[in-house]
């Protein structure tokens, strides 16, 4: 808990006490610790000096943020109009099926967050989804099975 | 880099003229042996997906362990997206201007013996022609870019993004420098309105008018104005504002210097989407290098001028593309739009006149400050001047970038350039424009790619995705899609779209469950219109595009869903069965092995049959079977 304390205050030395600076922080605050806590949320919104309900406001209305702690591994699938065409809303289904989650939920024991994304820019490669930074392209649901093995025995 | 030393020996110097300019170009140039063996490994989104990464590393390693005399020891580069993203990992190998394809980490070691040692090409990677068969050497002569007219890609794929050297050599700065020692702002403004360029994000609103619109709203009211490049580049299957940022950061940097020169700002912002990283970090080590060579900053090129830029990272919104939504999500907030009575170059960011144009459209202007307004306004039709970066994707046999003067024929770009469908059937309908854009048929496969003949056919230009569908998408489908997508992405401040767009997607979700109406088409257009006329930004105003053009060129196809309860296309789930041909099942088992509901049964050897009751449709029998014995009716 020290450790975020003073990540979070490293993090708002490098914004002006502004409220344009509110998403800035936000999207730092998230990658430091892949989610907003209450308690960060606070901070954050004393520092750019806005009300906590105007922060709220922000963090719900953009799609990126994310208020709950994620899993260990965030699976990612592309729903961009080609990956649409080629079955990636198949994927989705299949992947909710295996993991026994909705698209948007973690799993109970918290190894994966499932979530639908509008276009990463693969196209020509659709359908693909991303198991966190690592793009599977051409995807299949039979590739399933093996591509979520892969992630545990890493 | 080139070569990979010139930046050991070239300084990174403040430069305060144009003559600095010129001299450090000449010194890069120089330093640069032009029969030196040069790699360039296509590091765009599409090839990094596809294991680029990895080739470049397999080069590195290699070079570094092999004993390679140091005349032909290659300069690697990671440049930005080639194009041809269907083929990748792509590699350009200079000064022979090979053209590689589909390149694995395993063929490094021989493409560094026969084609640097040796100079003789890797038959196996070269690009082969679809029709002949023939193997094709070199980029240039391969259809895919031959027809296509690269002016705002042609340093694409080339330099490397990270080095402001690269850019330099290749002719970067030039036009900030010409316009800062030969041209008052004023003759900038004169010559972007005389080029007819018109803004590529979408609408087509004329560049030089708006341009005029902030200068008079500053002489009415004072204060400062800002400039603002849109990176928030939302439509789904749309990448070529991503692979510009990508690959020539300094094209839009330069484009956006220039503005803030013609308008006098002083402060600019470049928005840029959440999903693109890559763009953000090439972008930031742009400004860096420019600020640190005299080009960004206080003084540029010791003219007398200062403007400075900074990075807001979007933070996943499609409505933030919408100008007003930009600036209020700049300014920290939720990005709603607002109302446009007073038009947003009057009062933008802070209430101040504020120019935002698109990527590509800043990508423009140096372009026609260097080579002037005649030159420009020579390219494309007049009404739509310039060329258009496309994105080709979908059914298509060459999907990637495409960049054609504006007023190419769909055709030309689908069928000539872009190959063809995979099936060898013509196109069923071309998508253009992403969700505000429309379906345009292969009746109208003739229709210029212009805006004016876009807007006229029902659809729109968009930012330029081009999406090629084929005889097995069903265009009801691709409506509910376009639908289903603007419904989550409507910010929800006025009615029209937040409670019409959920309207006409149920509409259509009964159409692919097959208890839709004829009645329900007349009540899709009404609705169309009342959203048309009321809603607030235009991304209500043109969401019910998509449906709209799929009901006047498909509406057969609509009402079979309905009047013979079938989806022609076999894609609406509630109106498909899967079947297994008899004649083609071997009875391997691995559909059944594969089912998720268990409900494929027959023995080994034996044909199958699908449960119809517990079949949830989920087509993976089908993906599973390599006899093609899964049919879908």
């Amino acid at each position: 808990m020290e450790d975020q304390t003073e990540t979070i205050d490293e993090i708002m030395g490098c914004y002006p006490e502004k409220p344009e600076y509110l998403i800035f922080l936000l999207q730092d605050v998230q990658s430091a610790y892949g989610y907003i806590s209450p308690e960060s949320m606070q901070a954050v919104s004393d520092h750019a000096g806005v009300p906590i309900t105007q922060a709220y406001s922000v963090a719900t209305f953009y799609q990126s943020f994310r208020l709950e702690p994620k899993g260990e591994h965030e699976v990612r699938v592309c729903l961009g109009t080609a990956c649409h065409l080629k079955g990636g809303s198949r994927i989705v289904e299949e992947l909710e099926r295996k993991l026994n989650i909705n698209a948007g939920e973690t799993t109970e024991d918290m190894m994966y967050t499932l979530d639908t994304v509008n276009c990463v820019g693969a196209c020509a490669l659709a359908p693909v989804m991303l198991v966190d930074e690592t793009y599977e392209t051409n995807m299949t649901a039979m590739k399933i099975g093996k591509i979520l093995k892969k992630t545990k025995t890493k | 880099m080139i070569n990979g030393n010139t930046a050991l020996t070239i300084d990174n110097v403040r430069l305060n003229s144009h003559t600095d300019l010129d001299a450090l170009r000449q010194k890069i140039i120089d330093s640069h042996d032009p029969d030196q063996p040069e790699v360039l490994v296509c590091h765009g989104t599409g090839c990094i997906a596809n294991g680029s990464k990895e080739v470049i590393a397999a080069f590195k390693k290699i070079c570094a362990d092999s004993d390679i005399d140091v005349k032909v020891m290659p300069g690697i580069k990671a440049t930005g997206c080639q194009g041809l993203c269907s083929k990748g990992p792509l590699l350009r190998i200079n000064p022979q201007g090979l053209f590689y394809q589909q390149v694995k980490p395993a063929d490094v070691e021989e493409i560094i013996q026969k084609t640097i040692i040796e100079n003789e090409p890797v038959e196996r990677l070269l690009y082969k022609d679809p029709k002949t068969g023939e193997a094709i050497h070199t980029e240039e002569e391969i259809p895919f870019y031959n027809l296509q007219e690269r002016i705002i890609l042609k340093n694409i794929g080339k330099i490397d993004p990270t080095d402001i050297h690269d850019k330099i050599a290749a002719g970067g700065y030039q036009a900030l420098a010409k316009a800062l020692t030969t041209m008052s702002p004023e003759e900038v403004v004169a010559e972007v309105t005389n080029s007819g360029v018109r803004g590529r994000g979408g609408a087509g609103f004329p560049t030089g008018r708006k341009w005029q619109g902030a200068l008079k709203a500053v002489e009415k009211k004072g204060g400062p104005v800002y400039v603002v490049v849109n990176g928030d580049e939302g439509d789904p299957g749309a990448f070529m504002d991503c692979a510009i940022m990508e690959g020539d950061p300094h094209a839009v940097l330069e484009g956006l210097i220039l503005g803030a020169y013609a308008l006098g700002a002083h402060k600019g912002y470049l928005y840029i989407r959440a999903e693109y990283p890559l763009a953000v970090k090439h972008l930031e080590m742009a400004m860096e290098q420019a600020r640190a060579h005299g080009l960004l900053g206080d003084n540029i090129l010791n003219s007398g001028f200062s403007f400075d830029a900074q990075i807001n990272r979007g933070a996943g919104a499609f409505v933030c593309g919408e100008s007003t939504a930009l600036f209020t999500s700049i300014e920290g907030k939720a990005g709603t739009p607002r109302p446009k009575y007073v038009r947003s170059v009057e009062e933008g960011l802070w209430g101040n006149p504020t120019v935002l144009n698109n990527v590509e459209t800043w990508a423009n202007i140096p372009l026609i400050i260097e080579k002037g307004a005649d030159w420009y306004s020579k390219i494309g039709v007049p009404k739509s001047t310039g060329t258009k970066v496309f994105c080709l994707v979908g059914k298509v046999n060459n999907v990637g970038l495409v960049e054609v003067p504006m007023g190419s024929p769909i055709t030309k770009i689908v069928d000539e350039i872009g190959g063809g469908i995979p099936s060898g059937k013509p196109f069923k309908a071309v998508q253009t424009g992403g969700p505000s854009g429309g379906c345009i048929p292969n009746e109208l496969k003739n229709t210029p790619m212009d805006f004016d003949s876009l807007t006229e056919a029902g659809a729109m230009m968009g930012s330029g995705a081009m999406i090629v569908m084929d005889e097995h998408d069903c265009v009801v489908d691709v409506g509910r899609y376009f639908l289903r997508f603007l419904e989550e992405e409507s910010c929800g401040k006025c009615i029209p779209c937040r409670l019409g767009l959920t309207k006409m997607r149920e509409i259509l979700d009964n159409f692919s469950s097959g208890k839709g109406s004829e009645q329900d088409i007349e009540d899709l257009e009404s609705l169309a219109k009342a959203i048309q006329d009321g809603a607030l930004c235009a991304l209500g105003t043109s969401a019910p595009n998509p449906c709209l053009t799929t009901i006047k060129f498909f509406k057969e196809e609509y009402l079979a869903h309905v009047n013979d309860q079938k989806c022609p296309a076999g894609v609406c789930k509630d109106l498909i069965t899967y079947s297994i041909d008899p004649d083609a099942c071997t009875g391997c088992r691995s559909c059944a092995r594969q089912c998720p509901q268990d409900c494929i049964s027959g023995k080994k050897k034996e044909v199958h049959i699908i449960d119809e009751q517990n079949c949830i449709r989920c087509g993976i029998c089908m993906d599973t079977c390599k006899f093609n014995a899964v049919l879908v009716s």
